[in-house]
C-alpha cells in the first residue's frame, strides 16, 4: 500500500475529527447538545483509558508474558463496578467544588494549598511526558510498519519528522479545541465528542482485526483454543505479586490520571452517566481485550522470529495482504495515541496555568493585574502550557530513542501518577488528613517513584551511575534503586510499587497525625468528606471592605464582561438592589470564588478575592466562632419555640375565659328576664284581684275567694323569693352549715314523708335496700334532706310512668357515699341534661306545680356546699340523679 | 455539630434500596477474590497458558459487569433523600 496514501488518510481523518469537534462546539456554544450529553458519550469519552499502549501493547504484553496483560483492564473494571464507594463521591465533590483538574482537587481539599497545587502539577507532568512519548513513539512505530512494508519505499519522511509532525497536529488540535473558551466548568465539548467518535474507531478497528484473526485465519473459536492450548506463550507463570499488585496500580491509575481525572470529573454532565457508564466502561474494556489473546498467539505462530510483538496488530493484516484492515488497524491505533495525548495535554495545561503560571504573573505583576484582561492571560498560558507538554514529551522521545517496550513505560506512568492515591482517598474519606500530610507524603511518593522506577528506567549510566545501581546512593547497600533496604528479590516494578506506596502512605498518615490543620483546611476538610450531608456550615468570608466595583473589575478579567455581569446583576436583584453592584456579603463572596475557581482553580481564586476582600484567612478563633454563634442560635429558637407553645397555651386560656364571660353575661341576661317573668305573673294576679276588691259590693264568697287567691300568690312570691334568696346565698358560699352526724336512713324517712305533699293523689312504690342505709353522715343534715326532698318531688312530679316506682339506692366507697334516685319513667332527653341543672330551667310545662325551675339548682349548689355533687346518672331505664356526699365533711374555712 | 436522628427500622422499599447499596460496595471485594483465586491455582504444574484461563477470567468479568448492570438503575433512582452513609 502506497505510504503516502496512508499519510492522506491520516490527515482526511484529522480532519474528520476537526469537524466533529467544530460543530459540537457550535451547537454547545448555542446551548444545544441535545443527545451529546448522553451517558453513551460519556463511557466512550472515558476509553482514553485505553491509549496506543492498548492499542499495540497489549498484544505485545500478552506475548511476553501471558495474560498479565488483564490486570491493566482489571483495576479499572473494580473501580468502577464499586462507583457508589469512591466514584460517586468522587464526582460529586468535583461537581460541587467546581473543581477543574486533580491538582485542584487535591489543593482544594486542603486548604487550597497552591503548594500541593504545584507538587501534584509536578508528579503528573513528569509521569506523564514518558507516557505522550509512548503515544508519538507508536505513531512513528506504525509509520514505519507501513513504510517498510511498502514495495516502492520511496520514505519521504524520517521517523524524527514523523513525529514533530504528529506533535504539531496534536498541539494545533489540542489548542484549538481546548483553549477556545475559559468556560466555568473547565468542561470541552467539542474534545470530549472527538473522543468519543475516536473511542468508535479503535474499537472497530481492534475487534475487526480479531475477527479478521480468529475467523480468517484461525479456524473459528474452537480452532483458536485448541491453538492457545498448544501455543507456547511465555507464560502463565503468573507471579502473585505482579498480578495483585498491577490490579492495584491499574486501579490506582485510572483514579489518578489526570486525563482519566479530566474525562471522568471535570466533563461529567450528570452524576446519572456515572451509573451508566459503571458497567458500559467495564464492557468497553472487555470488547477491547477480547481478541488480545487470538491475535497474540496467531501472530507468534505466523510471524518470522524476531518480528514486534507489539505491532502484530498491524502486521499480521499486512503480511496477509489486507490493506484496508492494516489500513483500519493504523487509524484505531492512531485514534488512541491521538485522543490520550489530546486530553492528557489539556488536562496537565489546566494544571499548569492555574497553579504555577498565573500565580507567578499575579506575583510578578500584582499592579497591572488591574488593567489587564486576565482571560487571555490564563488563554495564552493554556496554549503555552499545551505546546511545554508536547515539546517535553517530544523531547523524551527523542533522548530515550524510542527504546523499551511499550508496557513497561506505560506501568512506570501508572506508578507515578499513582503517588496521588493517599492524598486523594485520605483526603476525601478522612477529615484528619492535614496539608502538611499531602506534602510529605505526596514528595515522598515522587522522590522514591524516581529513584527506584522512574530514573532507572533510563538503563545504567544514563541518569544514576552503574556505581549507584551495584552499590547503592552514596555508597550504601541498603539504598540500592532496585533493591531498598535489602529486597532485590522483588520483581523491579513491584519493588517500586511496594516501597513508593508504602513509604508515601506512611509519611502521608504520620505527617497528619502529628500536625494540626489551619481553619480553611478544616473547612474544606469538612465540606469534601461530608459531601453528601448537604452545605458546607459556616461562610468562608467575612464581611469585608471590598468595592463592589474592584470585585467586578476582577470578575470581568476572568469570566468575560458579558458573563460577569450577568453574575452580579443576578446577584443585585438576589439582594433586592438595582444595577450591577450587589453588597459584598459572605454569600455573595463565596460564590463568587467557586465561580471563579472554575476558570482560575480554587488557589488562584482564593488568592485573588483574599487580594481584594484584604482578609486573606479565617482563623480558628473565628471557626469557633461560628460554630457558637450557630449553638447560640439554636438554643435561641429552642426557648424562642418553648415561649411561643406557653403563648398558644396562655391563648388558649384566654379565649376560653372569654367565652364562659361571653356565657356567663347572656346567662345573666337570661335570669333576669325569667325571673322579671316569674315575679310579674303572680303580682299580675294580685293586683287584679286586689283591684276587684276595692270596688267592693262584692258577695262575701267571692271575697274570700279573691282573697284566698291572693294569699296563694303571695305565697309562691314569698316561695320564689326565698329560693332565689337561698340561691344566691348557697351560690355565694355564704351559707351557715349546722355539722352534725346524722343517719341517711333518718334523712331519707324524712324526705320521702315531706315529698308525699307533693302530688299526693299519686301513689308510689318506693323500693328500699334498709341496711345499705345504715349509714352515719358528718353532714348538714337539713340541707341533705333538702335535696332528697327536692329529687324525689321532681320524681313525684314528672315520672310518667303508669305504676311508678322509685328506687333508692345507697352506696358507700372510700369515704364517700353515693344515693341513687331511679325512677322507671321515660328519663329526661339526651339533650336536655345538660340544662337540667341550670336555674329556670323546666322541661315542659305540663305539670307546673309550683317551682320556678330552681329547685335543681338549689340542689346543684347544696351539694357544692356539701363538698358533694348531685348529676344525672344515665342508662337506668328512667330518670336517675346520684348524690355523692362525703363521708366525713371536713369543716371548711367556716 | 449533632447529626439528624433517623429512623432505627425501614420500611420494605428503602430496606432493600440500602441491601443494593451494600451489594454495590461488596461488588468490588467479590471481583477482587474471584481474579485473585488463580493464584492458588498450582503454578508449578502448568508452564503455559491454558484457553481454559481465558475463558474463566472472562467468564467472572462478564458477571461482574452483568451485576454492575443489575444494580445501576437501583442506584441511581434513590439517591436524593438526603444523607445515605450507612
Amino acid at each position: 500500500m502506497p505510504f503516502n496514501l496512508l499519510v492522506l488518510a491520516c490527515l482526511l481523518y484529522v480532519a474528520f475529527l476537526f469537524a466533529v469537534a467544530f460543530v459540537v462546539e457550535n451547537r454547545a456554544a448555542r446551548g444545544r447538545l441535545g443527545w451529546l450529553r448522553s451517558p453513551v458519550v460519556y463511557t466512550l469519552s472515558l476509553s482514553i483509558y485505553c491509549t496506543a499502549w492498548t492499542f499495540y501493547g497489549a498484544v505485545g504484553y500478552a506475548a511476553r508474558s501471558g495474560l498479565e496483560f488483564l490486570t491493566i483492564y482489571f483495576g479499572p473494571t473494580l473501580v468502577f463496578i464499586g462507583w457508589w464507594v469512591l466514584l460517586r463521591k468522587l464526582v460529586r465533590i468535583g461537581r460541587q467544588h467546581h473543581v477543574t483538574s486533580i491538582a485542584d482537587l487535591i489543593s482544594s481539599r486542603y486548604g487550597k494549598s497552591n503548594t500541593l497545587g504545584v507538587i501534584v502539577t509536578v508528579i503528573m507532568v513528569v509521569a506523564a511526558t514518558p507516557y505522550i512519548a509512548l503515544q508519538l513513539q507508536s505513531v512513528v512505530l506504525a509509520f514505519g510498519v507501513f513504510a517498510t512494508a511498502a514495495p516502492d519505499s520511496s520514505r519521504p519522511l524520517d521517523s524524527a519528522q514523523i513525529a514533530v509532525w504528529v506533535a504539531v497536529g496534536l498541539a494545533a488540535f489540542t489548542i484549538l479545541f481546548g483553549t477556545r473558551n475559559l468556560d466555568a466548568r473547565e468542561q470541552h465539548h467539542g474534545i470530549v465528542t472527538a473522543i468519543a467518535v475516536e473511542a468508535v474507531v479503535k474499537l472497530v478497528a481492534l475487534l475487526a482485526v480479531g475477527s479478521f484473526v480468529v475467523w480468517g485465519l484461525a479456524g473459528g473459536v474452537g480452532d483458536v483454543i485448541a491453538r492457545i492450548d498448544a501455543a507456547d506463550l511465555a507464560a502463565w507463570q503468573v507471579q502473585p505479586g505482579r498480578w495483585t499488585g498491577l490490579i492495584f496500580l491499574s486501579a490506582a491509575a485510572v483514579i489518578c490520571l489526570p486525563r482519566m481525572f479530566q474525562v471522568m470529573v471535570v466533563e461529567n454532565e450528570d452524576e446519572g452517566h456515572l451509573a451508566r457508564a459503571s458497567w458500559a466502561f467495564p464492557l468497553y474494556l472487555l470488547a477491547m481485550s477480547l481478541f488480545i489473546v487470538p491475535i497474540a498467539v496467531v501472530g507468534l505462530e505466523r510471524m518470522p522470529e524476531g518480528a514486534n510483538p507489539d505491532m502484530f496488530v498491524l502486521t499480521l493484516p499486512l503480511a496477509e495482504g489486507q490493506g484496508a484492515l492494516a489500513m483500519l488497524a493504523f487509524l484505531g491505533g492512531f485514534s488512541s495515541a491521538t485522543s490520550m495525548v489530546i486530553v492528557e495535554s489539556v488536562a496537565l495545561a489546566t494544571m499548569i496555568s492555574n497553579h504555577m503560571m498565573i500565580p507567578l504573573w499575579l506575583r510578578l505583576r500584582p499592579g497591572a493585574a488591574a488593567a489587564d484582561d486576565l482571560r487571555q492571560v490564563v488563554l495564552m498560558a493554556r496554549r503555552l502550557a499545551i505546546a511545554a507538554v508536547l515539546a517535553l514529551g517530544y523531547g523524551y522521545y527523542q533522548v530515550s530513542g524510542g527504546s523499551g517496550a511499550l508496557a513497561a513505560i506505560g506501568l512506570i506512568a501508572f506508578l507515578g501518577v499513582a503517588q496521588v492515591l493517599p492524598a486523594m482517598i485520605g483526603g476525601i474519606f478522612w477529615r484528619g488528613a492535614t496539608r502538611t500530610g499531602a506534602i510529605l507524603g505526596l514528595v515522598t511518593g515522587l522522590v522514591v517513584w524516581a529513584y527506584t522506577s522512574f530514573l532507572p528506567s533510563f538503563g545504567p549510566g544514563a541518569v544514576l551511575s552503574a556505581r549507584v545501581f551495584a552499590e547503592g546512593a552514596f555508597g550504601l547497600a541498603w539504598l540500592r534503586p532496585l533493591g531498598l533496604f535489602g529486597t532485590e528479590a522483588m520483581d523491579p516494578m513491584i519493588h517500586a510499587l511496594f516501597w513508593s506506596m508504602a513509604l508515601n502512605a506512611l509519611a502521608f498518615c504520620l505527617g497528619s497525625l502529628l500536625t494540626f490543620p489551619g481553619p480553611v483546611e478544616r473547612l474544606q476538610g469538612a465540606a469534601f468528606v461530608n459531601v453528601f450531608e448537604g452545605a458546607v456550615g459556616p461562610q468562608r468570608w467575612a464581611r469585608g471592605q471590598v468595592e463592589p466595583e474592584a470585585l467586578l473589575a476582577m470578575a470581568q478579567r476572568i469570566l468575560g464582561e458579558e458573563a460577569a455581569q450577568a453574575l452580579f446583576q443576578t446577584a443585585a436583584r438576589a439582594q433586592g438592589k438595582d444595577g450591577f453592584l450587589p453588597d459584598p456579603t459572605p454569600p455573595f463572596l463565596d460564590s463568587l470564588e467557586s465561580r471563579l475557581s472554575g476558570s482560575v482553580g480554587a488557589a488562584t481564586a482564593h488568592a485573588m478575592i483574599s487580594q481584594l476582600v484584604g482578609r486573606a484567612t479565617v482563623t480558628v478563633e473565628d471557626l469557633m466562632a461560628v460554630a457558637s454563634e450557630s449553638a447560640q442560635i439554636l438554643e435561641y429558637s429552642a426557648r424562642l419555640q418553648a415561649r411561643e407553645s406557653e403563648l398558644t397555651r396562655t391563648a388558649g386560656a384566654l379565649r376560653e375565659a372569654n367565652e364562659k364571660l361571653t356565657q356567663l353575661s347572656l346567662q345573666k341576661d337570661a335570669f333576669l328576664s325569667q325571673i322579671s317573668h316569674e315575679l310579674r305573673t303572680p303580682m299580675t294576679s294580685i293586683r287584679a284581684f286586689s283591684e276587684i276588691l276595692t270596688e267592693g259590693d262584692l258577695p262575701s264568697a267571692t271575697v274570700a275567694r279573691y282573697g284566698r287567691i291572693i294569699h296563694d300568690e303571695a305565697k309562691r312570691l314569698t316561695r320564689l323569693l326565698d329560693d332565689l334568696l337561698d340561691l344566691s346565698v348557697l351560690e355565694n358560699g355564704a351559707v351557715q352549715l349546722t355539722l352534725g352526724l346524722a343517719s341517711l336512713q333518718g334523712m331519707i324517712d324524712t324526705a320521702l314523708t315531706a315529698a308525699r305533699a307533693t302530688r299526693p293523689d299519686r301513689e308510689f312504690l318506693v323500693i328500699r335496700d334498709l341496711p345499705t342505709e345504715a349509714i352515719y353522715l358528718r353532714t348538714d343534715a337539713d340541707r341533705l334532706a333538702q335535696v332528697f326532698i327536692n329529687l324525689i318531688s321532681n320524681a313525684r312530679k314528672y315520672c310518667d310512668a303508669a305504676r311508678p316506682e322509685l328506687r333508692i339506692a345507697v352506696r358507700q366507697r372510700a369515704g364517700r357515699v353515693t344515693v341513687d334516685f331511679i325512677d322507671n319513667g321515660k328519663g329526661i332527653p339526651k339533650d336536655a341534661r345538660r340544662v337540667i341543672f341550670e336555674k329556670f330551667a323546666r322541661l315542659s310545662d305540663a305539670n307546673r306545680a309550683g317551682g320556678a325551675g330552681l329547685g335543681l339548682a338549689i340542689c346543684r349548689e347544696i351539694m357544692a356546699n356539701l363538698g358533694g355533687s348531685v348529676a344525672y346518672l344515665p342508662g337506668q331505664g328512667g330518670a336517675a340523679f346520684r348524690v355523692t356526699v362525703p363521708l366525713r365533711l371536713e369543716v371548711l374555712a367556716a | 455539630m449533632r447529626r439528624p436522628r433517623r429512623p432505627l427500622f425501614l420500611a420494605r422499599a428503602p430496606y432493600r434500596r440500602r441491601r443494593l447499596r451494600d451489594a454495590a460496595r461488596l461488588l468490588p471485594v467479590l471481583g477482587l477474590f474471584l481474579l485473585l483465586l488463580p493464584l492458588l491455582w498450582t503454578p508449578e504444574a502448568r508452564v503455559s497458558l491454558t484457553a481454559g484461563d481465558v475463558v474463566y477470567f472472562f467468564a467472572v468479568w462478564l458477571i461482574l459487569i452483568a451485576l454492575a448492570a443489575a444494580f445501576a438503575p437501583g442506584l441511581r433512582g434513590g439517591d436524593s433523600g438526603g444523607e445515605d452513609e450507612d
